[in-house]
């Protein structure tokens, strides 16, 4: 599998997720310039990753959104490539035009960093194949604006064709109350594209990848993904 | 020489911060009455802040040598090897004053600044703490400060991409009027490629790097050298803006151009922005440096050369390049969408020349603006001792248990989640050890090496014993690195005082800083970098004595690191170090029985050196589970914890002398507890004996309770209600 991972200014997670497609993959993922109008060949996964890309000014995601990059983003999904967004990368997604919707700031207006539960809604996705249906796993959130907001419509053809990827929850699996850190709509940390190929996602399962780090419930995520090729 | 400027006054000269005779001594250094440019320059660098005109003649007594330290106080961050051909690179920041005025981008800005002084020198950020202390809870201002405070720091380092790990937060009444923002930012670099501030060769271009020049920030450095007044509001203009998305790109193209060699001297612009860093890199490499103000990159049209040279725009640096590498720094520069310019060159007059618009602005020997700043050996008295509290004479007012609850329920002694989960802690994925214990550990790289970073000072005591409080500061920070299982290596310091004009508040001073100096001695434990931050004093009412230290230690394999927490149930607690049950100056007083009183605990050096190195090496043997430092609350307060923190039970038996209350919340030093298994908890005590430690069995773990003698048991339920409940609860209550 040969991944590429953007970098727009004002990213800051480029390096904890080329780390765990490393470990996952064995090989460095290309880091891919913003200004750049294509992507390096052969590539079949495209990841934004988390950070403050322009600072966050003016919207999430909204100035990323737009970049030379993204053109050649969207080509390679409506080919059927894989992309992934992790937090901000979930935010230039949305505003992309990738995913529906749009991240909102947290419910209580407060940035929030700490472990999470969430729950892996189904595993026969290139994303998840690695765990098992409905598994609890433990990552990381790190955001001030993760509260996923969308129509009543989008919100119910994304339930209705099972495009929630994740949902906040506590140990035991449960959801709603306190076991939602940000207020998102339905609980939903993570959501599909259509045809299940863009996967974008609040919390950081690529800081979840070693032992000695807090656990490695994010390594199913890039396991599952290093068994994908689009020349397969 | 000058035009259209306002004509040099006493007033004026007032105005500025300058004292008469002050001015004097400019007259006198240049012959001549200073520019309107010129004074402003004066104002900027013999300030309190830039100067350390009232600090510098008793800073010099500080140990800052040892084998490991590359390099110590006076370049923009101290530097220590850690081995493997690496460097690690911080120092510890005050950003008080602005912070009181404006809490987020006064907390921001300090944050941002001290990140830069890391940056500079070459290396990677990649951990934060801080040090925050507000006034009391029931101030009016103090939940918007905590709000603004919080929020500012994690603002700026969740966006700049650095972890913030740790930190310490207090509270007291002292704090109202001036609270107390100190930020520390650590690094890593190659040891062969640290950058310095020092100029070298003539002609050479200086080069203008980041954000742009606005008029924010005109006479911060200033503001902060000054006592507030009822007017301090009025202040707020001085304080900067941040901007982490730009710090983020500076450091990108920063590292980005030292890795392609292009750069000979590099200083970031903080207090006093372009002229401290001009005259640092000119001054340092005895070198002149002449400016063109015409080539500034400016926010603003109109600017004149007096507020160039005093901004405190954000995100700055100025750089001397290597003039055959000018063309690939620039296209590096334009890359990340940054500014840069050539706006002066080095020369061989050793003067500070300033054009702009065709006139020259500025023209001052260039050493002498730093080297004959005034030097101040102000008068100072010794804070008079005060007799240790009989802990037998004290009657406890409620039961250990209720003590305990409610301890656990203070202000200074609450679980400061509520702080932590607005800070990223877990990006760059090294966080070994997360906020809330003893020390953060943050692994290096890809390991096996890490470092523990902490920041402690307990205020209480330097106000009532500088020297012990000096000494009791450095010892927590050395022990609480040692409670992870690191080694101790250096040590950074922001000594927050008072008004150093008031003999008593020198006097603290003087006393704070021996202690300090004593224990690094004692712990081999030099000191490398630091700030000092005087005048936080409002209408006569100074803060707490405050000299914050930040530790950093090192572990030679994060997988043998421990954390405060119980792993297991049927394990042996065991107590480290003698407990004479020391009440005086004790949270226990204090919150309990409502006295802030008496001596505070004295620190035995070598006990905390033997203790301590035992510590150490029973945690790299493997022999414990668990480590704690005892701190503030005592031996109940930190058995409290462990159990906490992992949710697993404890049952305590009391041993010696001291009577209840004050064995199990005297804050007796140069102590610890450890949880081992049964085995190991006999090989300890043998060891302990051999080494001549005072080790105690004092307990097992297990069950869902803690059990204290002759009390009702606790649920951990009930422990982590008011532990966890206190700071959320508060910040809660309307009116932010």
């Amino acid at each position: 599998m040969n991944a590429a991972v953007l970098l727009f200014p004002g990213i800051n997670r480029e390096g904890d997720v080329a780390r765990a497609l490393k470990q996952a993959t064995g090989k460095a993922p290309a880091i891919v310039w913003h200004a750049e109008h294509e992507l390096p060949r052969g590539v079949d996964l495209v990841v934004a990753p988390g950070g403050f890309s322009y600072g966050d000014y003016l919207r999430c995601g909204a100035i990323a959104g737009r970049a030379n990059i993204m053109g050649a983003v969207r080509a390679h999904a409506a080919r059927g490539g894989y992309v992934l967004g992790i937090c901000n990368g979930f935010q230039i997604l949305c505003e992309g035009g990738l995913l529906p919707g749009v991240l909102m700031r947290n419910r209580d207006l407060k940035f929030v960093c700490k472990m999470q539960h969430l729950r892996v809604e189904r595993n026969d996705t290139a994303f998840t194949r690695q765990y098992s249906g409905g598994q609890v796993i433990k990552v990381a959130i790190a955001h001030g604006e993760g509260n996923y907001r969308a129509d009543d419509d989008t919100m119910a053809r994304l339930e209705g064709e099972g495009r929630v990827a994740f949902r906040y929850c506590d140990a035991s699996g449960a959801i709603g109350g306190a076991a939602n850190p940000n207020g998102s709509t339905h609980d939903i940390a993570g959501i599909y594209s259509e045809r299940f190929n863009v996967l974008g996602l609040m919390p950081h399962p690529e800081n979840l990848i070693d032992p000695l780090v807090g656990g490695v419930d994010g390594r199913g995520l890039f396991e599952s993904l290093a068994r994908v090729s689009l020349a397969a | 020489m000058q035009s259209k400027e306002p004509e040099i006054t006493p007033g004026l000269v007032a105005e500025h911060g300058l004292k008469p005779d002050e001015y004097q001594r400019i007259l006198k250094l240049i012959g001549r009455t200073p520019t309107f440019t010129e004074l402003g320059i004066f104002s900027a660098m013999w300030n309190e802040h830039c100067s350390y005109k009232s600090s510098r003649l008793h800073l010099r007594k500080v140990p800052t040598k040892a084998p490991w330290v590359i390099q110590g106080p006076g370049e923009n961050a101290g530097v220590i090897d850690i081995g493997d051909g690496l460097a690690c690179v911080f120092k510890m920041e005050s950003h008080n004053h602005p912070s009181f005025i404006e809490p987020y981008q006064g907390a921001t800005t300090g944050v941002g600044g001290i990140l830069r002084d890391v940056f500079t020198m070459g290396a990677r950020p990649v951990a934060c703490l801080n040090l925050l202390r507000f006034g009391s809870p029931d101030h009016p201002k103090t939940r918007h400060l905590v709000s603004g405070v919080v929020a500012g720091i994690g603002g700026y380092g969740n966006s700049f991409g650095v972890p913030t790990v740790g930190g310490s937060v207090g509270f007291h009444t002292r704090y109202d009027g001036n609270i107390l923002v100190n930020a520390m930012a650590v690094g890593i670099a190659r040891k062969d490629s640290i950058f310095y501030a020092r100029a070298t060769g003539v002609g050479r271009p200086i080069v203008y790097l980041g954000s742009k020049t606005g008029r924010d920030g005109i006479h911060g450095a200033t503001m902060a050298s000054a006592e507030f007044d009822e007017n301090s509001d009025e202040k707020r203009p001085t304080v900067q803006v941040g901007d982490p998305f730009s710090e983020k790109l500076l450091l990108e193209a920063c590292l980005e151009i030292m890795a392609k060699g292009c750069v000979i001297a590099i200083q970031d612009m903080g207090a006093a922005g372009l002229t401290s860093s001009a005259v640092e890199m000119g001054a340092k490499g005895n070198l002149g440096i002449e400016l063109d103000l015409d080539a500034v990159p400016c926010r603003e049209t109109g600017m004149t050369a007096y507020e160039m040279m005093l901004s405190e725009s954000q995100e700055r640096m100025l750089m001397v390049l290597d003039p055959e590498k000018e063309a690939e720094a620039e296209a590096i520069f334009h890359k990340w969408g940054l500014d840069f310019a050539i706006v002066g060159h080095t020369t061989d007059t050793l003067r500070f020349v300033v054009k702009h618009g065709g006139e020259i602005k500025v023209d001052l020997p260039i050493k002498e603006l730093g080297d004959e700043a005034p030097l101040y050996d102000r008068p100072h008295v010794a804070t008079p001792k005060k007799s240790a509290v009989d802990a037998a004479s004290v009657k406890p007012p409620v039961g250990n248990r209720e003590a305990l609850l409610k301890l656990l329920g203070s202000a200074d002694l609450c679980s400061k989640r509520w702080v932590w989960e607005q800070y990223d802690h877990l990006i760059l994925g090294n966080t070994v050890q997360q906020p809330g214990g003893d020390a953060a550990v943050v692994r290096v790289g890809e390991g096996p090496k890490g470092l523990a970073l902490c920041t402690d000072v307990t205020p209480r005591y330097c106000e009532a014993d500088p020297f012990e409080g000096g000494k009791q500061a450095v010892a927590e920070a050395w022990r609480n690195l040692t409670a992870v299982g690191a080694t101790p290596l250096a040590l950074t310091d922001n000594l927050n005082f008072g008004n150093p004009e008031r003999p008593e508040i020198m006097g603290q001073f003087v006393g704070c800083l021996e202690g300090i100096g004593e224990a690094a001695r004692a712990l081999d434990f030099p000191i490398v970098s630091g700030n000092v931050s005087l005048y936080n004093e409002t209408q006569g009412r100074g803060i707490l004595p405050t000299p914050a230290i930040g530790g950093v230690g090192l572990v030679a394999d994060v997988a043998k690191t421990v954390s405060l927490a119980f792993k297991r149930a049927g394990e042996c607690i065991l107590l480290v170090g003698a407990t004479a049950g020391w009440l005086g100056q004790s949270s226990w007083l204090a919150e309990i029985c409502g006295r802030e009183d008496g001596a505070p605990p004295p620190v035995d050096l070598a006990a905390e050196r033997r203790n301590g190195d035992f510590v150490r090496d029973l945690i790299r043997d493997g022999l414990v589970s668990a480590a704690h430092d005892l701190s503030d609350g005592g031996l109940l307060v930190g058995l409290a914890e462990m159990t906490m923190a992992a949710g697993i039970g404890a049952s305590v038996r009391k041993t010696g002398e001291a009577p209840d209350h004050a064995w199990f919340f005297g804050e007796d030093q140069a102590r610890y507890l450890l949880a081992a298994s049964a085995g190991n908890a006999a090989i300890i005590l043998a060891k302990a004996a051999d080494r001549g430690v005072v080790v105690e069995n004092i307990g097992e773990t297990g069950g869902n309770v803690l059990t204290i003698p002759g009390e009702a048991p606790v649920e951990i339920a009930e422990l982590r209600n008011v532990h966890e409940g206190w700071l959320p609860g508060y910040m809660d209550k309307a009116a932010i």
